[in-house]
């Protein structure tokens, strides 16, 4: 069972990515979109036309290693399929698209910190 | 993100390619990336770099770094990639300078704490840096010693990454004392003074070390053959620089340079016991193609003890080796030559319980057995074998006498003697030892006296000899006659030679 504090943890998190994309002018389509085989935290457009479909990892502190280092390949392939099955599903498919991923690391003073990649694959 | 590169050098049997390291750090997820063609141990490199920059209290970037070591298309092995992959981290890393790496080697296994590790093939390795251009290495401290031959370039010694660290940033560094380069020329462990008797064993043993003629010592258990076959190097010169220099090399892509120490001028002596294998004699492997036992012997004596116990085709692989002094391996990544010119000393017991030698009284083999236990060793290897001496038990008298055989220096001194007449009769002629003399030579210019070549062309008739022990035996006589100063061979050194080659013929 996942602990009620790392849910919090996430939710926080995923938030905390979504005003930072709105601070850059992309437009929030959907969080937490989830289908049977997985699920994709948030899904944006991009001011220059690209959907992002972007995976958050939240942490606390840094002790069991980079948050990123959590996506592995599979991870990182699983999040295409979705991103392609989102597509289809929305009538976008064929457009441009491309996968991020995120690291907030909240620290005890209540800060954040943000590391954003673009395009992992 | 950024880019940086470093030198290293991949070893392919004895030659050294200077490797490029580059190190490109991407945005994306972290993960690392090695290219070009890494074999398992460099593929582990990235735990061993990861944890040394990190307890160095560096920071490892998280990010995504691709190494891509080039020549794309060379196989690379080892660990000696460690050092110059870490410092190239960090400089694409930005926190070294990339001008401060710059025509700079790097060399050298990490520890998990940073330390710095030996490795091998340091030497061809930095000889293929000269070629290139490269005039500054950092190299592991605990191969100083081997690194300082090459006196063209700027040496840098190291122990520990932190240390490599702050000379990249600062300039500082410990300047290790140099020590002065000390050859090693005199073993004092063992002398010919220790052998009792055996007139026909040592006379044999000088002729071998005169002329580089192979030898085979047939004898008892306990009669002294083995003491014999160790002290050979003990009476051959010491090698020149340049051979040092190419002994140590091939010593250091082995990895038994912690045996041997890499001063040395000592001629070598290997000892493969006889359950060794093929591969183990004459060089190979899958993946990392390694210098056999006769390339370790290079100049030196490869001493065969129990020589008809060796497995079949052991000793035969040496036949090859044994006429041209190289040995061509061929493996899926290419063919490699390693040289291989050495002294081939057997030992072998007369039969299997070993006692069949003059009257053979307390033998307990069968005729045939005796007859098959010698005969184990191939026609073809034993004709190239030109000196085959029985050594007997050691006698009362030898044994009772109390003044010491001759020592190995006295030895020494007449072998270099005879060997410097060998080398002003041969001067510009392209070989400076008598067994190398090619057989065109020994029926034009360097023939025996007529008498001799006489007597030798009876034999020959008679097919009591081979051509090539023809020819052997000439080669044999001209040693006998460097060794007694006869300008060329009389009947005594041919006959001489003629009786040392012996009729073991199998």
């Amino acid at each position: 069972m996942v602990k009620k504090k790392n849910i919090e943890t996430g939710a926080f998190g995923e938030q905390v990515v979504t005003e930072y994309l709105q601070s850059k002018n992309s437009e929030v389509l959907a969080r937490n979109w989830r289908v049977k085989e997985g699920e994709i935290d948030i899904i944006a457009l991009n001011p220059s036309g690209v959907f992002s479909f972007i995976e958050v990892k939240t942490r606390t502190s840094v002790a069991f290693g980079h948050p990123l280092e959590a996506i592995n390949s599979t991870k990182a392939l699983r999040m295409q399929r979705l991103a392609l099955a989102w597509l289809a599903t929305h009538g976008c498919f064929g457009c441009d698209y491309q996968i991020d991923a995120v690291a907030v690391l909240l620290h005890a003073d209540g800060s954040q910190t943000i590391d954003y990649r673009a395009n992992i694959l | 993100m950024s880019l940086a590169q470093a030198q290293s050098v991949a070893i392919l049997g004895l030659d050294g390619h200077v490797v490029n390291v580059e190190v490109d750090i991407a945005d994306g997820l972290p993960g690392y990336s090695l290219l070009g063609l890494p074999d398992a141990a460099l593929s582990e490199s990235r735990e061993r770099v990861r944890s040394a920059i990190v307890n160095c209290g560096e920071i490892w970037p998280n990010r995504k770094i691709t190494v891509s070591l080039s020549p794309a298309w060379l196989p690379k092995s080892g660990s000696s990639f460690d050092l110059a992959i870490c410092i190239t981290v960090l400089s694409a890393h930005e926190t070294i300078a990339a001008d401060r790496i710059e025509n700079i080697l790097f060399l050298g296994e990490l520890s998990l704490d940073g330390r710095i590790r030996s490795v091998r093939g340091v030497l061809p390795a930095l000889i293929a840096a000269a070629k290139a251009g490269i005039k500054v290495a950092v190299v592991p401290s605990a191969n100083l010693q081997e690194a300082q031959l090459m006196q063209s370039m700027t040496i840098i010694p190291m122990e520990h990454l932190k240390q490599v660290l702050r000379w990249l940033r600062t300039g500082e560094r410990e300047i290790a004392q140099e020590f002065e380069l000390q050859w090693e020329n005199s073993d004092t462990r063992l002398d010919f003074a220790d052998v009792a008797g055996q007139s026909s064993a040592r006379l044999a043993a000088e002729i071998a070390a005169i002329g580089g003629h192979h030898i085979m010592l047939i004898g008892p258990p306990g009669a002294g053959k083995t003491m014999i076959a160790e002290r050979i190097p003990t009476i051959m010169p010491v090698l020149s620089i340049e051979q040092a220099l190419e002994v140590t090399a091939v010593h250091s892509i082995a990895g038994t340079l912690t045996q041997r120490s890499p001063l040395s001028l000592l001629a070598p002596i290997v000892s493969p016991h006889h359950t060794t294998t093929r591969v183990a004699m004459v060089g190979g492997g899958a993946h990392v193609i390694k210098p056999g036992a006769c390339s370790l012997a290079h100049y030196g004596v490869l001493f065969i003890d129990e020589a008809p116990e060796c497995g079949p085709g052991v000793l035969d692989s040496l036949r090859q080796p044994l006429e041209s002094g190289t040995i061509t391996i061929a493996r899926s990544i290419g063919n490699l030559t390693f040289p291989a010119q050495f002294l081939l000393v057997l030992a072998a017991n007369p039969c299997p319980c070993g006692k069949f030698t003059g009257r053979g009284r307390n033998c307990t083999c069968s005729s045939q057995q005796v007859r098959r236990y010698l005969g184990k060793l191939s026609g073809p290897l034993m004709d190239r074998i030109d000196l085959r001496v029985q050594v007997e038990p050691v006698g009362r008298l030898d044994m009772a006498r109390n003044e010491l055989g001759e020592s190995s220096a006295v030895i020494r001194k007449r072998v270099i003697a005879a060997r410097e007449i060998a080398a002003q009769r041969f001067a510009g002629l392209g070989w400076n030892l008598n067994a190398h003399i090619p057989a065109r030579a020994l029926r034009t210019t360097f023939k025996p006296e007529r008498e001799a070549m006489n007597f030798l062309h009876d034999e020959l008739d008679k097919e009591a000899i081979t051509a090539r022990g023809f020819h052997k035996i000439i080669r044999t006589a001209w040693s006998f006659a460097d060794l007694k100063g006869h300008p060329t061979p009389i009947m005594e050194d041919v006959f001489d030679a003629h009786t040392m080659r012996g009729k073991v013929e199998a």
